[in-house]
């Protein structure tokens, strides 16, 4: 038995660059060139801003992607952590002349310190009761903006001003005033984003959160830590967070409390499992669905509310029919779509004369 | 070498280890009993999974209970568990490699070491990039106890590892684990309700009933003493 089973020496170990990767490689760039210089080209401004929308919140369902997807992370807070970060973005523009990339940083690092010690104790749940704990604090995030306002160019540590009847927008970088160049800024930074977590996924970390995911015990008895590891988690995906929230700042000009209800995190939740957690692309399908899809019906004057109701049948049928999320489904059945056709025309239907 | 004095472990009302003691030498030894006698308790009071009321555990002279569990890990308290852990959508080279996160070789020693694992359990046949969800359920447990034995372990814990395995794959595992002392220098603890494993695998024996121990000794003796039939083994 044992000679059966030893007889060949290893064989490669790790893949080298293989034709299928290139192709995604090549078919990822093509898109970003498109999505950057095409985009803004074809679409009217309402979709451009649509668009920015989709950029923001890409970065919003990564990073909740990153938590489900990659660590096995329930989070329901992940709006008032974009919140957190709108807020502390808006308050360094208002308040600084840094440049806008530093101040995204700030944020993003800002709202992670937020984030981790949000996360120190509610790491220590799972589950049910971590997503509670999250849906908790996101509610609490809300009572308190309710109260202190977004900064609108006051002073002060909350820079918000009641009285004011000029209130200056939030201003945005000098080099993407217009809506389309803000367009192109927002997908550049949810680049960086997203190469970020790539950067995580493929070294040490997202070893370290798959072996989490999948057997905690197991990932203990090979010397993993795996609190520092959720708290890693936890702070990527926060800081993530917090950089969009930046973005959004800019993209909106006026910041509202009511722009961010708690009820949106489940929402984001939801639209996140449908593009699929295990994938990068599943954020981008998900921020579509979040930010796209509503803009579309509004354009065709049909009520956005409609999408509740698709988003609950869609997530129901993504955890029944495909885990992995629309990002891996449709490609699929496209593929056996595209199969079952090609094998229609070559073999023609019995009956027919040849 | 490792010494337990006087470990207690609680769970709520129930008591799963009572003021048990007892002591490993060298080798690969054998951790016998019925079911919820407390061996997989002791396990996991060994890796830190559960820490136990009152008892001190030292193992090469080193207090293992003032270690965090990830720690202990690092320094060489290694296990496999009763329910496969092997981690499917890594590679069996990844799931092995795991270990070797935090170590301070090289990525070609690194690399020699982890092949050495693979190898060293006979699963040298499947390719170490396969990913572990091709595997069958015996190639799996010796993907964990090839995760057990990599880089340089000083207790090697398995729970448990034939539980389910054809008869043909137990004798292959028993090759396995009696080779662990010898491979690695780790001292190894088996249990397993297979006698003829245990006996196949360990020189010495220990029995726990109730959460304490009721013998221990050189294996074939200790399946002859009448506690530990009336106990566990029954009358043939």
């Amino acid at each position: 038995m044992r000679d059966t089973l030893i007889r060949a020496t290893p064989r490669r170990v790790r893949q080298e660059t293989s034709r299928p990767q290139l192709i995604r490689a090549a078919v990822v760039t093509v898109l970003l060139l498109f999505t950057l210089f095409a985009l803004p080209q074809i679409l009217s401004l309402y979709y451009i801003d649509t668009m920015t929308q989709v950029a923001v919140y890409s970065m919003v369902t990564l990073a909740l992607g990153v938590l489900a997807g990659r660590v096995g992370l329930v989070s329901l807070g992940q709006v008032a952590v974009l919140a957190i970060g709108a807020w502390v973005a808006a308050r360094l523009l208002f308040e600084t002349t840094q440049p806008y990339p530093l101040i995204l940083v700030e944020a993003g690092l800002i709202t992670m310190a937020a984030g981790v010690l949000i996360g120190l104790p509610a790491l220590r749940l799972r589950g049910l009761y971590l997503a509670l704990i999250t849906l908790m604090f996101a509610g609490a995030i809300t009572v308190v903006l309710a109260t202190v306002n977004f900064p609108n160019g006051g002073h002060g540590f909350t820079g918000y001003n009641g009285s004011l009847v000029h209130i200056p927008p939030v201003r945005r970088p000098s080099i993407a005033s217009s809506d389309p160049a803000y367009f192109r800024y927002s997908v550049i930074v949810a680049i960086l984003m997203f190469l970020l977590v790539l950067a995580h996924i493929k070294t040490r970390p997202g070893r370290a959160w798959a072996a989490i995911r999948q057997s905690e015990p197991a990932a203990l008895a090979a010397g993993i830590n795996t609190w520092l590891y959720k708290l890693w988690a936890f702070a990527l995906a926060s800081f993530i967070t917090g950089v969009a929230g930046g973005v959004l700042a800019g993209a909106v000009h006026y910041l509202y409390s009511i722009d961010f209800p708690t009820q949106d995190s489940i929402t984001l939740l939801a639209v996140t499992l449908m593009g699929g957690v295990y994938s990068m692309w599943g954020a981008v399908v998900a921020a579509l669905l979040y930010q796209f899809l509503p803009a579309l019906l509004n354009n065709w004057g049909v009520s956005a509310d409609w999408l509740i109701i698709l988003f609950g049948l869609g997530v129901l049928q993504v955890l029944t029919t495909a885990p992995a999320g629309l990002a891996d489904q449709v490609p699929k059945d496209l593929a056996r779509l595209g199969r079952l056709l090609r094998g229609r025309l070559r073999r023609p239907a019995p009956g027919s004369t040849e | 070498m490792i010494e337990v004095t006087g470990l207690t472990v609680r769970y709520g009302g129930v008591t799963s280890l009572d003021n048990m003691s007892l002591t490993f030498e060298q080798g690969t030894c054998g951790l016998i009993g019925p079911n919820g006698a407390g061996k997989t308790t002791f396990f996991n009071v060994l890796s830190g999974f559960v820490r136990p009321a009152t008892g001190t555990v030292r193992a090469f002279g080193v207090d293992l209970l003032s270690m965090a569990h990830f720690r202990r890990a690092r320094w060489g308290v290694r296990r496999t568990f009763q329910t496969e852990q092997a981690i499917e959508e890594l590679s069996v080279f990844d799931n092995v490699a795991m270990v070797h996160e935090h170590s301070k070789l090289g990525a070609a020693a690194r690399k020699k070491d982890v092949l050495d694992a693979i190898e060293f359990t006979g699963l040298a046949a499947v390719s170490p990039g396969a990913k572990v969800r091709t595997l069958t359920a015996g190639q799996r447990r010796l993907v964990e106890v090839a995760r057990a034995v990599v880089g340089r372990p000083r207790l090697v814990l398995l729970d448990e590892p034939a539980a389910g395995l054809p008869e043909q794959e137990t004798s292959h595992l028993a090759d396995v684990i009696r080779g662990i002392p010898e491979h690695t220098g780790a001292l190894a603890i088996l249990v397993d309700h297979d006698m003829s494993l245990v006996s196949a695998c360990c020189a010495t024996t220990a029995v726990l009933d109730f959460g304490r121990l009721i013998a221990s000794g050189p294996t074939a003796a200790v399946l002859r003493n009448d506690d530990v039939i009336r106990a566990y083994l029954g009358v043939a």
